[in-house]
């Protein structure tokens, strides 16, 4: 399995995001207050919205568009919304923040 | 036949008779009433709130000049009475005498100064009347050292309310612990922690031994031989019945005066009701027994029977942030036990006094929200034997499993008295209800019930419920979002009086049920915070809309708008010509003129945001803000620089306000206008503050709109020079800061707190005017500053992908 550095774990703000643009679109890497690491793609299932500029809660994000919150662990729209986010593997390994590849080279096969 | 009645002292007591005499006997009496102080009646127990800077004098009045007026009540306020001739019936008042066919004599107390050496110099103050907190409100706002001699209820309200404005205040209090006569040692204790807490130094066991100062108070020397600085002493010691005029005039007095359970005092034309009076042995400091006596002095005077009847009492403190109750009679003695309880963790304590299977006292600290029912046992005495042992759990664990709150409320006789400070019962609230007033405002203006000190709208309001059923609406507090029960305006008020300094604090203090908030709380805390603790909190991105955190208005398609600040509307070649160049630079595909004046530069990429900003900056130009709950624009007319109507330079004058407002962080946006005369081509008169110029000067509306509701200002001051113009906006918006809801604009703001109550604060009240410009340029002094040019320079890094993997996917 290959796993990216993308950077350091202190590069993303914490209750914050950072976006990583992929050939797929845009992927947001998100940082909670527990320091878990979370990358989902960055477009929220209503209307597309940017969730990387979303304000970060728990293990949640709301998006900045129209406030649907999408849960970081699992991609659902959560509460009466429906609708689901890409998730990707994503974790934190001596301070840096790796990203698994396979999806994105998977996905270049398709 | 009308009988002439006069009245000595317009305080709670007569207050309360003038009203049943006016009710129930329109003709009967004329009335003289004499005052000392220049005023008439007040709801004197709001006086805390007053100091503490929660109600103004305004809200507080209880009888106007129109009520005297319509019913033909004399005043002769600011009029001392020094003499009563029984033998002539005849009262003799400064001005002159006034004959009596009944008298009244209503004259309340003095506070009770301890004779130490230094009493007498300037800067010693009692508290008991409007002129001592109005003097208290001035020394706190040069701000300094308060020692507060005494510490019970008053000296505790003094203390909290000088500390609320800013002084750093010290409590003297000779016994053992705080409030000595209404709480136990376990309770007091609570209490200093209470206050300790919010900064208030707390001396016990300390005896005064004198006041020192040449010219004026500077410092209190204690029987210990320690002496603490102070620039304001309060004597808040205890007081004594005001009895001079009855000895004087021969009638019977002991402490109080002397009277019969009809009021009467030992002349059958002359009565006397209130804080003066003695019934029976007892002397009386709370105003539910006051009430009570009004009633009987009413009747004893249209010659119907009645009798008082002493009643328990029960006592609250009216310090924001401190629960706490205090009932009936807690002395240790012999044949009594106690119940206590106590979970240290959650700062409550509970103690119950039983006497012979029946509860006697009851005290409550951190929780008291089953004290009416508590009190309701000790007032009907009924055997609380087969309850005893879950009797502290309260109403709602009687019988064994939780039962509905509001069966204790239905259980109630309609006797129980339900507002202690107007003396309401249960009865008269569902009388009221049942002719018709269906939610608390309506029972509060037929009853009085909750409209003093309020502490039992909550009870109130079940009984509405209880009477109504269905019917009625819980008029539900909305709380702030789903992470905590506290609406906005609890937040505040938690973060204000227990200084809370971040946002875990809060979290933890209100009870969030979730770790780090929502999107809906977590802005509006920010902005609390900020607000409340410029200097001491730090604000948070992470917590802002994306808007504020990126510094420009997100689109529909996640590109972004820039809009450069224009002072006034004004602009010139070489900014147009940055603009200009900016636009082309980035590519940006439309570039719009705004309804405030300005120009728009709409779908510009995120990651172009830093490059772009530092552009603009180059030529002088920074960010407009049109994104944030903040201040946005101040649009203007030309003026008398170019218009033939203008009165007053208009351009200059937004500019200024812009200049003295930008980069200030409100609850909401915040539009401004000033137009040069009333032809209003500027649109003053639906923005948030509105001015426009007159010949005379400055007229400046507020609270206008023209969003989703349209809404024309409200005039709050007119004004003579551009100065006091600029001055009176800043506290305006100083006050919207300090007070409103996130997310309220200031016309729905003004619609809960009143047009009058912010009047009072930013245009009559000098002192508190001042404070608010000066708070508002403290706060200033640290957040206005071009986000712009910041992130441009420091943080446009964060505005970068953190990765770009278009390649390494390719491979
Ligand atoms: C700051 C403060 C907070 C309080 N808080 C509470 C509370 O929370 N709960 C509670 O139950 N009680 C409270 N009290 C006590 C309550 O206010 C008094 O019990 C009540 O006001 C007494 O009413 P009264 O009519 O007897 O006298 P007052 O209201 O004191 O009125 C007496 C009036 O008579 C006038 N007067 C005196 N002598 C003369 C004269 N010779 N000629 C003309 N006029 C004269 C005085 O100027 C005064 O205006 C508080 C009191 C103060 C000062
Ligand atoms: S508001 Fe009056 S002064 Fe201003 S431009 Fe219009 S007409 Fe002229
Ligand atoms: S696009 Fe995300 S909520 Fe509408």
């Amino acid at each position: 399995m290959s796993w990216l550095d993308l950077g350091a774990l202190d590069d993303i703000p914490a209750r914050g995001a950072r976006k990583v643009k992929t050939a797929m679109g845009c992927v947001a890497v998100f940082r909670t207050a527990d320091d878990a690491i979370f990358a989902i793609a960055d477009r929220c299932p209503h209307k597309g919205g940017p969730l990387s500029e979303g304000i970060v809660h728990g293990h949640g994000v709301t998006c900045p568009l129209h406030n649907w919150v999408i849960s970081l662990e699992t991609g659902e729209a959560q509460g009466a919304d429906s609708g689901r986010v890409p998730t990707y593997k994503a974790r934190v390994e001596d301070g840096r923040v790796l990203l698994e590849m396979a999806a994105f080279q998977r996905a270049e096969v398709a | 036949m009308t009988q002439r009645l006069v009245i000595i002292g317009a305080g709670m007591a007569s207050g309360r008779v003038i009203e049943h005499l006016v009710e129930d006997a329109p003709d009967a009496f004329d009335i003289t009433l004499f005052n000392a102080e220049p005023r008439g009646n007040y709801n004197r127990i709001m006086l805390s709130p007053v100091l503490s800077g929660e109600k103004t004098y305004a809200d507080i009045v209880t009888h106007d000049d129109d009520f005297y007026a319509r019913h033909n009540v004399t005043c002769r306020f600011g009029e001392h009475v020094i003499r009563i001739d029984p033998e002539m019936k005849v009262v003799e008042g400064q001005n002159g005498h006034v004959p009596y066919d009944k008298l009244v004599i209503a004259t309340g107390s003095a506070p009770f100064i301890i004779p130490v050496p230094g009493k007498d110099l300037p800067g010693v103050i009692t508290y008991r009347d409007l002129d001592d907190t109005n003097a208290m409100i001035d020394a706190a706002a040069k701000g300094g050292k308060a020692v507060v001699i005494g510490g019970g209820l008053l000296g505790l309200e003094a203390a909290a309310g000088l500390r609320e404005r800013g002084m750093d205040v010290t409590v003297l209090h000779l016994m053992g612990h705080l409030m000595e006569r209404q709480l136990d040692p376990a309770a007091g204790f609570l209490l200093k922690q209470d206050l300790e807490r919010r900064g208030i130094t707390v001396k016990t066991q300390a005896s005064t031994k004198a006041i020192l100062g040449e010219t004026r108070a500077e410092a209190v020397l204690l029987e210990s031989g320690e002496v603490l600085d102070a620039d304001l002493v309060v004597m808040a010691v205890g007081i004594r019945p005001e009895t001079r005029l009855a000895t004087d005039a021969g009638l019977s007095v002991a402490r109080g005066i002397e009277i019969s359970a009809q009021m009467m005092t030992s002349d059958p034309d002359i009565f006397a009701v209130g804080e003066c009076v003695e019934f029976d042995g007892q002397l009386f400091g709370l105003v539910a027994p006051l009430y009570d006596q009004a009633k009987v002095l009413a009747k004893s005077l249209m010659a119907e029977p009645a009798a008082f009847v002493p009643r328990e009492l029960s006592t609250k403190l009216k310090v924001t942030g401190c629960d706490l109750f205090s009932a009936g009679d807690f002395a240790e003695g012999p044949n009594r036990e106690d119940i206590v309880f106590r979970d240290p963790g959650r700062g409550v304590y509970k103690r119950l006094v039983i006497e012979d299977d029946r509860l006697v006292g009851a005290v409550f600290y951190g929780d008291t929200s089953d004290a009416n029912w508590f009190m309701g046992l000790i007032t009907s005495a009924e055997d609380i034997s087969d309850s005893r042992d879950t009797l502290i759990f309260g109403p709602a664990f009687q019988g064994g499993a939780p039962v509905d709150p509001l069966a204790a409320v239905a259980a109630l006789p309609d006797e129980a008295e339900i507002c202690g400070c107007n003396g309401i019962c249960k009865g008269q609230i569902v009388k009221a209800i049942e002719g018709g007033a269906t939610d608390l405002g309506a029972v509060r203006a037929q009853t009085k019930a909750s409209g003093s000190c309020g502490t039992c709208t909550g009870l109130v309001e079940q009984v509405l419920a209880v009477t109504l059923g269905d019917a009625f609406q819980m008029p539900a507090a909305q709380p702030m979002c789903g992470c905590t029960d506290l609406t906005h305006e609890d937040v505040r008020r938690l973060i204000k009086s227990q200084e809370l300094k971040s946002m875990p604090a809060v979290w933890q203090a209100g009870a969030w049920k979730t770790p780090d908030g929502c999107h809906v709380c977590r802005p509006a805390l920010n902005f609390y915070l900020i607000a409340d603790w410029p200097l001491d909190y730090k604000d948070d991105p992470q917590s802002r809309f994306i808007n504020e955190r990126k510094h420009a208005n997100i689109q529909k398609d996640g590109t972004f708008s820039v809009v450069p600040r224009m002072w006034g509307g004004i602009t010139n070649p070489r900014e147009l010509r940055a603009i200009a160049d900016a636009a082309e630079k980035y590519n940006v595909p439309t570039v719009k003129v705004t309804g405030g004046q300005r120009i728009d530069l709409l779908g510009v990429k995120g990651e172009d945001l830093p490059a772009i900003w530092a552009d603009l900056n180059k030529a002088g130009l920074v960010s407009g803000h049109a994104y944030s709950k903040g201040l946005r624009t101040v649009k203007t007319c030309v003026g008398t620089d170019h218009c033939r109507f203008g009165t007053q330079d208009s351009t200059g004058l937004g500019i200024k306000l812009e200049q003295a407002l930008w980069g200030s962080w409100t609850p909401h946006k915040v539009k401004l206008a000033v137009s040069g005369c009333p032809r209003n081509c500027a649109e003053a008169t639906c923005k948030d503050v509105g001015v426009i110029c007159v010949d005379s000067g400055y007229q400046i509306g507020v609270g206008g709109a023209a969003g989703m509701d349209v809404k024309e200002t409200e005039r709050l001051a007119d004004v003579p020079t551009e100065a006091e113009a600029i001055e009176i906006t800043v506290a305006f918006v100083q006050l919207y800061r300090e007070n409103a809801k996130y997310l309220d604009r200031p016309y729905k703001w003004l619609a809960k707190v009143g047009l009058d109550w912010v009047r009072a604060r930013v245009v009559e009240d000098l002192s508190e005017r001042k404070r608010l410009v000066e708070a508002f340029e403290l706060s200033q002094s640290i957040y206005r500053k071009d986000p712009w040019a910041e992130h441009a320079k420091t943080k446009a890094e964060r505005y970068q992908p953190l990765a770009d993997l278009t390649k390494e996917a390719a491979e």
